[in-house]
C-alpha cells in the first residue's frame, strides 16, 4: 500500500512516522513537503506526523492547517482514504475542520513527555481492529497542548456514534472525557495526540502501537 | 489602518495559564483578584480599502478558533 508522510517545517517525528509506516506497510513512504500542491497518485494513508508545525505560532496546527497541501488532505480524505493524525498532527487536523473539536493547553500547564496508559474505548474503527475493546495498552505521549475540548452536544456524539478510539487510563492533560483519539464522521480519519510510533517493538519499550499500523494496513488491503 | 483583534477563551473553556496567572498575583499579596482569563492581541496594518467583511473572515479562517474562542475587532479612529 502507498503511504505518505506530509512534512512541515517544525514536524520532529516525520521519520518516526516513516519507519513504522515501512514497518507495516513493506514500502518507503512518500514524504511530502507542505508546500506541495499536489499529492502522489494512488495513495491509501496520509499520516500527519508530531512535532511543532510553524513554531506551534498563534495556535497549535494552526498555520499548518492552512499549508497548501492540506487542501489536497481534505480532498483525499473526502474521497476515503485514510488519513492518520499524531500529536501535532491531531491539531492539524482540528484546527483544519477534519475532526472536532480543540486541543488545548494541558490542565496542569506542563509538557507532559512519558509513557501513559490508555485504553482502546472502540475496536470497531480500521485504526483500532487489532485491538480488544476496553484493552489497556501503553503508548507514550509528548505534547504541550493535549487537552481534547468539544462542547457537551459534541462529546455526546463522539460517544453515542462510537468515535472515540482511545482514552485515557490515567487523564494527564485534562482531556474532556478521558479522550485520546478519536475518528471522523465516515471513520477513515483518526487523530490522536499518543505516539503509535514510538512505540513499535520491544526495543521501544513496548509494541502496542504497532498493530494500529498493522490492522490499518490489514482494513486497508 | 491599525486594526487590533482581541482573541479571549470562550467561557467554559479551562484556561490554565490564566489560572497560573491568577496564583501568581496571589502570591504577589495581590487581594481581590477574582479571576485571570488570558487573550491574545493581534494588530494588524492594513490598506484603507480592507472591508470590515474581509477583517471577519481573517477572524473566523485563522486568527481565532471558533471552537475555543471569541474575537473583537477594535478599528483604531483615523
Amino acid at each position: 500500500m502507498k503511504s505518505a508522510v506530509i512534512v512541515f517545517p517544525g514536524s520532529n517525528c516525520d521519520r518516526d512516522m516513516a519507519v513504522a509506516l515501512e514497518a507495516a506497510t513493506g514500502a518507503k513512504p512518500h514524504m511530502v513537503w507542505h508546500r506541495e500542491t499536489e499529492l502522489p497518485e494512488g495513495l491509501g494513508l496520509i499520516a500527519l506526523p508530531g512535532g511543532f508545525s510553524y513554531g506551534d505560532y498563534l495556535r497549535s496546527g494552526a498555520i499548518g492547517a492552512n499549508s497548501p497541501i492540506m487542501r489536497e488532505v481534505k480532498a483525499a480524505a473526502d474521497r476515503g482514504v485514510a488519513v492518520l493524525g499524531v500529536c501535532n498532527g491531531f491539531q492539524l487536523l482540528t484546527e483544519a475542520g477534519l475532526l472536532p473539536g480543540a486541543l488545548l493547553r494541558n490542565a496542569g500547564i506542563r509538557f507532559v513527555c512519558r509513557d501513559v496508559p490508555l485504553k482502546v474505548a472502540s475496536s470497531q474503527t480500521a485504526f483500532t481492529s487489532r485491538y480488544q475493546a476496553d484493552e489497556a495498552i501503553t503508548v507514550p505521549v509528548a505534547h504541550h497542548d493535549g487537552n481534547y475540548f468539544a462542547n457537551d452536544e459534541t462529546l455526546d456524539r463522539l460517544e453515542g456514534e462510537g468515535r472515540i478510539a482511545f482514552r485515557y487510563a490515567e487523564n494527564v492533560n485534562g482531556s474532556a472525557r478521558d479522550i485520546a483519539g478519536i475518528v471522523n464522521e465516515a471513520g477513515n480519519v483518526l487523530g490522536m495526540m499518543p505516539h503509535p510510533e514510538r512505540m513499535i517493538e520491544p526495543a521501544h519499550g513496548g509494541s502496542d502501537g504497532r498493530r494500529l499500523f498493522e490492522g490499518l494496513v490489514e482494513a486497508l488491503a | 489602518m491599525k486594526t487590533r483583534v482581541h482573541v479571549t477563551l470562550k467561557n467554559g473553556v479551562l484556561d490554565p495559564q490564566g489560572k497560573a496567572i491568577h496564583h501568581a498575583l496571589e502570591s504577589l499579596g495581590f487581594d481581590g483578584v477574582n479571576g485571570v482569563r488570558q487573550g491574545k492581541l493581534i494588530e494588524l496594518d492594513l490598506d484603507e480599502n480592507v472591508s470590515d467583511a474581509a477583517i471577519e473572515d481573517m477572524c473566523r479562517k485563522l486568527l481565532a478558533n471558533m471552537v475555543i474562542e471569541n474575537f473583537e475587532i477594535e478599528k483604531e479612529a483615523a
